[in-house]
């Protein structure tokens, strides 16, 4: 009894004290604070060379927002799906679980198959056509690099979410890991928000 | 000690406000009106969009404050870079 006890002391001490319920949430969110600084200086970064620039474009006239609008509209509708595959697991419907999840690493895999032809588009045609080359002008470094580091976290939670249903399928992982790997998803979707306004509207 | 138990948001209805606000922003961007007044609308609803994505999708408005200020903590040191940076940004 005493023995029970003492264990039961121990785990308890354990607890993370901001998320309760399990330690791996508050990694995540620290992790998502440290990658929220490297976006953060990344778009300060870009608003300050744009300032200074005298000779910046017009970011919709170079770069076209119909495909990107749909893009922005894939990732919110990917979110949705996700936490709708989070509420499955929840009530314990798995093949709902199954459907959502599937759907959220669709909606990423569609997202960078647009994010691809874009590249293709504006690296062989459109840019050299405005003169406005990665190598001659900063409005396409920096539109590379932000678009590129995002492609990577979208590309990352892709292979994540994969790996997650394969986990819950054999019963390794349950609902508290699907709302980790949640919390990853939305931030992706989140920073391409700010990224669709800054980099393409503005 | 469990997690503190909530109401599923409408996650539904918070699609469809995510989905307003990105149409009015494409539309912002075409009416006639003042770069500065443009700009401003929009990272208005930029930040809107952000932070229900934030509350309702990533459960923030359910977890604890401490939480929410390390997840806020980017956010004051972005303002931070950009204060220092001004000197750069407005040379004399």
């Amino acid at each position: 009894m005493s023995e029970v006890a003492v264990m039961h002391a121990g785990a308890e001490a354990q607890e993370s004290p901001l998320t309760p319920e399990n330690w791996g949430k508050l990694g995540m969110w620290l992790f998502l604070a440290g990658d929220a600084m490297s976006f953060g200086c990344l778009i300060v970064g870009y608003g300050i060379l744009r300032h200074a620039s005298s000779n910046w474009p017009v970011p919709k006239d170079v770069l076209g927002i119909n495909l990107t609008a749909f893009m922005t509209f894939l990732l919110i509708v990917s979110s949705v799906t996700m936490v709708l595959s989070l509420s499955a697991i929840q009530n314990g419907d798995r093949a709902k679980f199954k459907k959502f999840l599937g759907l959220t690493i669709l909606g990423g895999l569609i997202f960078l198959g647009c994010q691809a032809y874009e590249w293709t588009h504006l690296i062989t045609e459109r840019l050299p056509e405005v003169g406005l080359s990665f190598s001659k002008h900063l409005f396409a470094t920096t539109f590379f690099i932000l678009t590129g580091f995002h492609g990577m976290h979208v590309t990352g939670g892709v292979i994540y979410n994969t790996c997650v249903l394969a986990a819950v399928s054999r019963g390794r992982y349950g609902a508290k890991h699907v709302e980790i790997a949640g919390l990853y998803w939305h931030f992706v979707d989140l920073v391409w928000i700010l990224i669709f306004t800054f980099v393409y509207l503005i | 000690m469990t997690a503190i138990a909530h109401k599923e948001p409408n996650y539904i209805g918070v699609f469809w406000w995510l989905l307003v606000l990105t149409v009015m922003e494409i539309a912002v961007v075409y009416m006639p009106m003042a770069k500065m007044t443009i700009a401003f609308l929009l990272v208005s609803m930029a930040i809107s969009k952000a932070t229900l994505v934030a509350l309702y999708f990533m459960h923030l408005k359910f977890e604890r404050l401490t939480l929410a200020l390390v997840a806020l903590s980017p956010f004051a040191l972005c303002l931070f870079l950009i204060l220092m940076m001004t000197p750069d940004i407005f040379p004399h």
